[in-house]
């Protein structure tokens, strides 16, 4: 589905650019939000007949996804004193003061045979004037929510000023079955768990899907022929294909470069793991690592510059950083414990992964050198974090203990709060959170 | 023909009793719940691939996160290697695994590591390394289920996996 989006600007906002860097109504998330920002939005006008449940179900996706994030609490409609029912009438700011909402968000959606029209504004109530320019998407019907994390995404951007992260998707491992018979397919959701879409059979063991960096292909691992291989499936057709390398015995841990064009994995020859990259329209290989150690999980930075990976060369598993053509890498992790499933922030500035020490595991975040390291989560079993495409959010697994042991997705802030499910249809695990939609 | 139609016909001519996952005698394996061929009946007879699993031992247990081999695994590598040299028509995949106390990446290497361990140990004692062929599950398929040192123990393995006929690559 495309999206059209088109900017229209109110001629009564032309100064408003300026006034949302220095206005009141901003959330600073790095240092820390105690009091989440209490926001309401109506249900969006129907400006068509028909339009009336989209307008509801629109408003309820857009409060979803900012009080999920923690920052933004909802106030109940039962609580409002205005009504919106005209998009372009004046709003009354008193009303909308007096039961303490600091932002505002209306909005209005209109049908068109299988297009909806939706636009939207925001305000901030106590300066009383609004934030932002008004904006109106165009889409199918069937991509309704999809128009509604894109309004909660630019919502989110005002107030935060950091990238919105809601118009995207998640390819995951869908689980099914006891521990002891486990089944797994791939599978693909909105990062709300909406809209799931399984993309293979379960009939052989799959692992560690990973999105390309425009959402278009998957990089994953599949038992298909009865020993690991990385397949490239395309998001549009699934079609796959498998990626040889020509050397090893198994293929596993893929990951695309930040270009699309080249992947950089894990072989096994033996005993022995190193890390390879391959250019996937020629074949090309290039070998990363030599050492009789166990390499594996490499992630590129997002400048394509640097991988990181893991490495138990020091004789346990630990992360190095090396350049992306190889070359002599430095250990950036000396913590207590085991480390593994390095994965590069978006942003640049953070390399978040797996921790087991003392018979727990941890997600956390380093700083690309291996300072201010800090433990977002515990568990008996956590693993495999990747990064929403903004750099705030972290989802990965949890396994649970015992013979019933279930995994399931969830996210974390990284500042460490704001744990929540992710829901799914069956477990759920390997999750790779793919780049904001366009 | 390949390795697992082969394994099939064999199946076939040697069993009335179901096998449900293909032709690989995988009792401690990646599929295991493949009933050996003339199990029961078959344990008394040393060419089974039944006695094979349950007299001679199909499978070696690791530290945790070690790939070296155990002094009670190599006794066991040694009887399946004079077993191999005794029955000649089959070949092996020698499985490895871990437990789930480790992240899925690294347990997939680290189940590399063991079933080269053991698949190294049996060339060494004259297994032709042509029927041997190695493949790891890393964590992806425990044998014991629950959370404790009793099943890791038995999940942290390289299970040695007939098939009839055929040399491994």
């Amino acid at each position: 589905m495309i999206l059209r989006l088109i900017f229209f600007c109110f001629m009564a906002f032309a100064a408003s650019a300026a006034w949302a860097q220095q206005g009141p109504l901003r959330i600073e998330i790095t240092e820390g939000v105690i009091e989440p920002l209490p926001f309401a939005v109506p249900d969006f006008v129907a400006e068509t007949g028909d339009a009336g449940q989209l307008g509801r179900d629109i408003a309820r996706v857009i409060a979803a996804d900012l009080t999920g994030t923690g920052l933004f609490r909802e106030l109940p409609a039962s609580a409002f004193i205005s009504q919106v029912t005209d998009f372009g009438a004046q709003v009354q700011y008193a009303d909308w003061k007096a039961i303490n909402a600091q932002a505002l968000i209306t909005g209005a959606v209109a049908t068109q045979g299988d297009r909806i029209t939706v636009k939207f504004r925001l305000f901030d109530v106590f300066s009383g004037a609004p934030l932002g320019d008004g904006v109106q998407f165009g889409g199918t019907r069937e991509g309704w929510r999809r128009m509604a994390h894109k309004v909660a995404d630019a919502v989110y951007s005002r107030i935060t000023g950091e990238g919105g992260y809601f118009d995207s998707r998640v390819v995951f491992v869908s689980e099914s079955g006891p521990k002891g018979d486990r089944r797994k397919r791939l599978a693909i959701m909105d990062y709300d768990g909406a809209n799931v879409l399984y993309l293979t059979g379960s009939e052989s063991i799959v692992l560690a899907p990973r999105f390309s960096p425009n959402g278009d292909r998957v990089l994953y691992t599949s038992y298909e022929t009865g020993s690991p291989r990385v397949y490239v499936l395309d998001v549009g057709s699934v079609n796959r294909r498998v990626l040889e390398s020509g050397v090893g015995t198994m293929s596993f841990a893929p990951r695309f470069a930040p270009d699309g064009s080249r992947i950089v994995f894990s072989v096994s020859e033996g005993a022995n793991t190193d890390i390879y990259e391959m250019d996937i329209s020629s074949g090309q290989m290039g070998r990363l690592t030599n050492t009789p150690a166990i390499e594996t999980a490499p992630s590129y930075s997002p400048d394509g510059s640097q991988i990181v990976f893991e490495s138990d060369r020091s004789g346990n598993q630990q992360l190095y950083v090396m350049p992306a053509n190889g070359g002599e890498p430095r250990r950036i992790s000396f913590g207590e414990g085991r480390y593994g499933t390095p994965v590069w922030s978006p942003r640049g500035d953070l390399i978040a992964f797996t921790k087991q020490s003392k018979g727990r595991f941890h997600i956390g975040v380093m700083r690309t050198d291996g300072s201010e390291e800090r433990l977002l989560t515990a568990s008996f079993l956590d693993e495999s974090p990747s990064w929403a495409p903004n750099g705030r959010v972290i989802m990965f697994n949890r396994e649970t203990q015992g013979a019933q042991g279930r995994s399931s997705l969830y996210s974390v802030d990284i500042t460490g709060r704001n744990l929540r499910p992710v829901s799914t249809p069956e477990g759920g695990s390997d999750p790779s959170w793919g780049p904001l939609q366009n | 023909m390949n390795l697992l139609s082969k394994s099939l016909i064999v199946v076939a001519a040697l069993s009335v009793s179901a096998c449900t996952e293909g032709g690989l005698f995988g009792r401690g394996g990646a599929n295991d719940d493949a009933l050996a061929p003339g199990a029961g009946a078959g344990v008394s007879d040393p060419t089974t691939v039944a006695y094979f699993q349950e007299t001679v031992g199909d499978r070696v247990l690791f530290e945790v996160d070690q790939a070296v081999l155990t002094t009670s695994g190599q006794a066991t590598l040694d009887a399946q290697a004079s077993w191999l040299s005794d029955n000649p028509a089959y070949t092996a995949v020698v499985e490895g695994h871990a437990d789930e106390q480790g992240t899925r990446q690294y347990n997939i290497a680290l189940g590399a590591r063991r079933a080269d361990a053991a698949k190294a140990y049996l060339v060494s004692r004259g297994v032709a390394e042509n029927r041997l062929s190695t493949v790891s599950f890393g964590k992806e398929r425990p044998l014991a289920i629950c959370s404790d040192e009793a099943c890791y123990a038995q999940n942290r393995r390289a299970v040695t996996v007939l098939a009839a006929g055929g040399l491994a690559g």
